[in-house]
């Protein structure tokens, strides 16, 4: 989902009494507080806490739906670990995720900064915005057209220049870029508009004295904007990259998971897990594992990235 | 625009500033910006191409689509294809136009989706606020923690509450009904919740104060005067949770596969693995898909300045 400036806070000048208050309300406003949380609750306790707690206990279980859950202790993760279709996916997954945020993070950087650089139309930001806001499906289905063997634009194209046609999607070498670069097309404007929010809290005043002491564009981008970048560009890469493994609607559209598993995706593998051969307490057990990975990546971008820290000091 | 901006707000050109070294006569064919301008077009260009081909197969002729597969305009510029898509021909012209044999019908689908997405943006806008509003403003204890727990979900993958949940709805005996589509995000979402907590957090008190001084009660402040105030944001994150809800693909096909509630993203799969092998309803799929984009890309070309301009950095997905 989108990731939003949070509005100018409230002026920070005198304001002496903050504690102000009506008397009569000594204990806080806990009642008028949990009135207004009663829906909220009901959905975060409903259809995200429960649900959790019960998921970590199905990835126990041996649970086809149709009988109650059997509890087996940690064999689903005992199997995990001899599944060859297990580890294709995370490979295939991991393969996918490099693709497609290496790709769109260098494209959506250098978008960020001819916008910042070239024009303050907000038409072309739009225009750079609008793929993000159309269903994964349909722009699956377009680039299905698109990238067709036979009439496919793009191989009519390449056959005007004398190349081949590609079966982008039915090449299992091909597939899986295929795909993440139709990712990358569908974000890259959208993470393109976050680095160039992150653009403007550089002051011009740095780039203003660098021309003086005669440093090139070049030599700015990489000394300037890059290191004065890094704590955006790390909040960008972990929304980024945890969006990215969760790659589903693309592939369920248009290979499937073929050709011979070259596209199946972790998602696509623990989808197919559940809903098709009705083992809910081994799919569990792989979203479990999902998650952790997950939150170890996330830990290590951020770490390894030092996104609290900025070198605008 | 962003409340990052430390420039000040000169108007006269404010984008030659932090271009290169720049000697007032020496240079006088800027490369750099011809070189710049030529990557933004292009880059452009590689983004809107695809919307237009949509449009321009989607008003071709299937059959005619092979023979002119460069045709930059329509392919025997005809209208079947939409007839097809909203069931308006018998099978026998469906199939002598080069579309499928199976019966579609996307006003049924157009409508469902219309629902859901409704549905959805009412429920959680009106209840993610009235939650973002107790987390802002008011005063209670566990506040701080309560709110990071309501936050740590956006860390959790979709699929792994998904298996439960889908477990749950089944439960309920809410598979293929709307409130087994609507109900996980009609409460709330946390990016929800987060969105509008810093909203209000901006507000100024003292108005609120004024008005609780005068015996107004903690609903009154917050319908008669944090909403209003706040219109502008609510509208963006309604859009956005309109936009969301109508592109959401998952959640739907894991619930909502009966005909009278499938959506219009689940219809699209199933139409194009419908698809014959050999020749594809392509202008057929491209009318589908198109009917179901439209109506985002006219809310986006309706609001989408206000979309583009909130859109900053805050680290939450």
């Amino acid at each position: 989902m989108a990731v939003v400036t949070p509005p100018a806070p409230p002026a920070p000048g005198a304001r002496a009494p903050r504690r102000l208050r009506p008397s009569g309300r000594p204990r806080g406003d806990l009642r008028a507080a949990m009135v207004f949380l009663i829906p909220a609750t009901v959905g975060f306790v409903v259809f995200y806490l429960v649900p959790a707690v019960r998921g970590a206990w199905f990835s126990l279980t041996d649970y086809s739906v149709l009988a109650p859950p059997q509890f087996v202790g940690l064999d689903n993760y005992r199997r995990l670990v001899d599944d060859p279709l297990f580890w294709n996916a995370m490979g295939v997954t991991g393969y996918y995720v490099v693709i497609n945020i290496v790709v769109q993070t260098v494209v959506a950087v250098g978008l960020a900064v001819l916008l910042q650089r070239m024009t303050r139309s907000i038409l072309v930001r739009g225009a750079a915005l609008l793929p993000y806001f159309v269903a994964n499906v349909v722009v699956a289905l377009v680039w299905f057209f698109m990238l067709d063997y036979q009439i496919g634009i793009v191989n009519v194209l390449l056959g005007k220049v004398g190349i081949d046609p590609q079966a982008f999607f039915g090449d299992p070498a091909l597939a899986l870029p295929t795909i993440a670069l139709i990712n990358v097309w569908r974000h890259m404007g959208y993470t393109a508009l976050l680095v160039f929010a992150g653009l403007q809290t550089i002051p011009p005043q740095v780039y203003e004295a660098a021309s003086l002491d005669g440093a090139s564009a070049w030599r700015q981008f990489r000394s300037i904007t890059l290191p004065l970048l890094r704590p955006v560009l790390a909040l960008v890469l972990v929304v980024t990259v945890t969006g990215s493994f969760q790659i589903f609607d693309t592939v369920a559209v248009t290979t499937g998971g073929g050709p011979v598993d070259a596209t199946r995706v972790i998602y696509l593998y623990i989808y197919d897990l559940a809903f098709a051969q009705l083992d809910f307490g081994y799919a569990s057990a792989l979203s479990v594992v999902l998650f952790a990975v997950l939150l170890i990546v996330a830990l290590v971008q951020l770490r390894l990235l030092r996104a609290g820290e900025s070198d605008n000091s | 625009m962003s409340t990052t901006t430390t420039t000040p707000s000169t108007a006269a050109g404010p984008t030659t500033a932090p271009a290169g070294p720049r000697r007032p006569a020496r240079r006088p064919i800027p490369w750099g910006r011809i070189g710049g301008w030529i990557c933004l077009v292009v880059i452009l260009l590689i983004t809107i191409f695809p919307f237009y081909w949509m449009l321009r197969t989607a008003l071709s002729d299937n059959r005619a689509l092979a023979l002119e597969a460069d045709s930059l305009l329509p392919a025997e510029f005809t209208l079947d294809a939409f007839r097809r898509v909203f069931g308006l021909t018998t099978l026998e012209e469906s199939l002598a136009q080069g579309g499928a044999g199976g019966r579609i019908n996307f006003w049924l689908y157009l409508r469902n989706s219309v629902i859901v997405a409704a549905s959805i943006t009412l429920g959680q806008v009106l209840f993610s606020a009235m939650a973002a509003y107790a987390f802002a403003r008011l005063r209670w204890p566990g506040r701080n923690a309560v709110f990071a727990l309501f936050l740590s979900a956006l860390m959790v993958p979709g699929i792994f509450t998904a298996i439960p949940n889908f477990v749950l709805v089944k439960e309920l005996g809410l598979l293929n009904t709307f409130p087994g589509l609507i109900l996980p995000t009609f409460f709330m979402t946390p990016f929800a919740i987060f969105f509008l907590r810093q909203f209000f957090l901006g507000v100024p008190r003292e108005v609120e104060e004024a008005a609780l001084i005068d015996g107004a009660g903690r609903a009154r402040v917050f319908l008669r005067i944090v909403l209003p105030m706040t219109a502008a944001p609510i509208t963006t994150l309604a859009v956005l949770t309109y936009i969301t809800a109508w592109n959401e693909y998952f959640w739907p096909l894991l619930v909502g596969q009966s005909d009278d509630v499938r959506v219009l993203t689940v219809a699209l799969g199933i139409f194009r693995s419908q698809t014959p092998q050999g020749s594809p309803d392509w202008s057929g799929l491209m009318a589908a898909t198109l009917v179901a984009a439209l109506p985002i890309v006219l809310l986006f070309v309706a609001l989408g300045r206000r979309i583009v301009s909130s859109i900053g950095f805050s680290g939450i997905k």
